[in-house]
């Protein structure tokens, strides 16, 4: 059945994954159109009109069309409030308003280190690249002090923003199952008690365990 | 209630205030001196504790990351002031898309510029010249892509001035004046424009005035 929401790009992008858990915890149908980035596909003068960084993923429905994967999410659950999950950007104003404190706390400091480990721990060696041990070593300080702060909190609440799973424990979940999964630092995670029992309850819900299996299939 | 803004001569306290005035609400600076490392202090790390600016303390209430608090007073006061987030959810889609490119595809460029030319001799850090060559180089590349997107719209988001275009201005300041890369903007006929309209809005012009740059 046709559908107007379409997503563009490769499940095993952090970004494009991010949007496909966000879709399905809104029960939002969608296609997915799969970009070769090894091909260079994202860099195709027809994907540059959508995306015009040759960044994936890009998304359009039949009113707009769009990129960036946290704007995309925000965007999802803004036009579909009572879908699936309801609460997901919070259902009034202090709970949205803390819901995007902790979406910037992890795009502004959690996705940078972790992005330059998942890069050199997990793709560098499958794509034969040199690995650099200095940048390596440098962001793992970075996300070990950034997680002691994450401890903290979720000593203080059961998940980042509130009581409530929301788009700010969604958004960690690309970078950290890399992490847990492919860049053997899973005791980043493990070490800290709070930080491990968010991480098993976030990492089980039904929604990533059907992005992970779109990953899996897409190899 | 008046909303407290912490550090309000640094750049990114800067999105939080011209946001503020643009929607007539009545804030305070709290000065802290992030050059004096204050913002390491435990007490500031009990309302901040990833260490960094802005806060804001709205009576209770502390919020930080600039582009929340944005976000929470656009929508909180909407119908107050100039509205920065458009009239639909899909024009609101819109600012969304360009504010997270701002702070994805430009800030990083432009805050490595920010503190390798401007600040690494107060902080005591090596001035790294690849660092600004590359990070010039890059932001060049984004630029472009500004430049492109400005031709067909007056402003990032559509034809509305929004958060998109107000959460570039502290860090654009900084690139046209003391990082001394002005013509980074005006060799670009739309983006030197859109830089023009929107670094001439009264609100900016009055953070200016309230808060000059540290240096």
């Amino acid at each position: 059945m046709a559908t107007p929401v379409t997503v563009h790009g490769p499940p095993l992008s952090t970004a494009v994954s991010r949007v496909l858990a966000c879709l399905i915890e809104k029960d939002v149908p969608f296609q997915l159109i799969p970009v070769n980035m090894a091909k260079g596909e994202h860099k195709s003068p027809d994907f540059l009109k959508i995306q015009p960084f040759g960044q994936v993923p890009a998304f359009q429905d039949e009113a707009t069309s769009l990129f960036e994967s946290r704007a995309i999410c925000r965007y999802i659950c803004e036009k579909y409030p009572e879908k699936g999950n309801k609460g997901l950007y919070g259902t009034n104003p202090l709970a949205k308003a803390s819901i995007d404190q902790w979406v910037e706390a992890e795009g502004q400091s959690f996705n940078p280190p972790s992005s330059v480990l998942v890069f050199q721990l997990a793709f560098a060696p499958r794509m034969k690249l040199k690995q650099d041990q200095s940048l390596i070593s440098q962001n793992e300080t970075k996300l070990e002090k950034l997680l002691g702060v994450y401890e903290k909190r979720l000593g203080e609440s059961r998940f980042l923003a509130g009581d409530d799973f929301s788009l700010a424990d969604l958004s960690h979940l690309p970078n950290a199952h890399y992490l847990v999964n492919a860049a053997e630092r899973e005791e980043l995670f493990t070490s800290k008690k709070n930080v491990e029992r968010w991480w098993g309850e976030i990492s089980s819900r039904d929604s990533w365990k059907k992005v992970v299996d779109m990953q899996k299939q897409s190899t | 209630m008046v909303v407290k803004v912490y550090g309000p001569v640094f750049a990114s306290p800067k999105r939080v205030l011209v946001c503020l005035v643009e929607k007539e609400i009545e804030f305070e600076g709290v000065p802290l001196d992030l050059l004096k490392g204050e913002h390491k202090d435990p007490e500031f790390l009990k309302l901040q504790p990833f260490g960094t600016v802005p806060v804001t303390q709205d009576g209770d209430y502390v919020l930080y990351e600039s582009r929340a608090i944005m976000r929470y007073y656009a929508e909180k006061y909407k119908s107050q002031g100039t509205d920065l987030l458009g009239k639909t959810v899909e024009e609101r889609g819109q600012v969304e898309n360009w504010l997270e490119v701002e702070a994805h595809n430009f800030d990083p460029h432009v805050f490595n510029l920010t503190l390798h030319v401007m600040f690494s001799s107060k902080l005591g850090i090596p001035r790294d010249e690849n660092v600004i060559k590359e990070s010039e180089e890059k932001l060049s590349r984004v630029l472009d892509i500004y430049e492109e997107r400005l031709s067909k719209s007056k402003y990032l988001a559509g034809d509305f001035f929004s958060l998109a275009d107000l959460s570039h201005l502290p860090f654009t300041q900084y690139l046209v004046g003391p990082i001394g890369k002005e013509y980074m903007i005006t060799s670009r006929k739309h983006v030197n424009a859109w830089w023009n309209d929107i670094s001439s809005r009264p609100s900016w012009q009055k953070v200016l005035q309230l808060y000059p740059a540290p240096l």
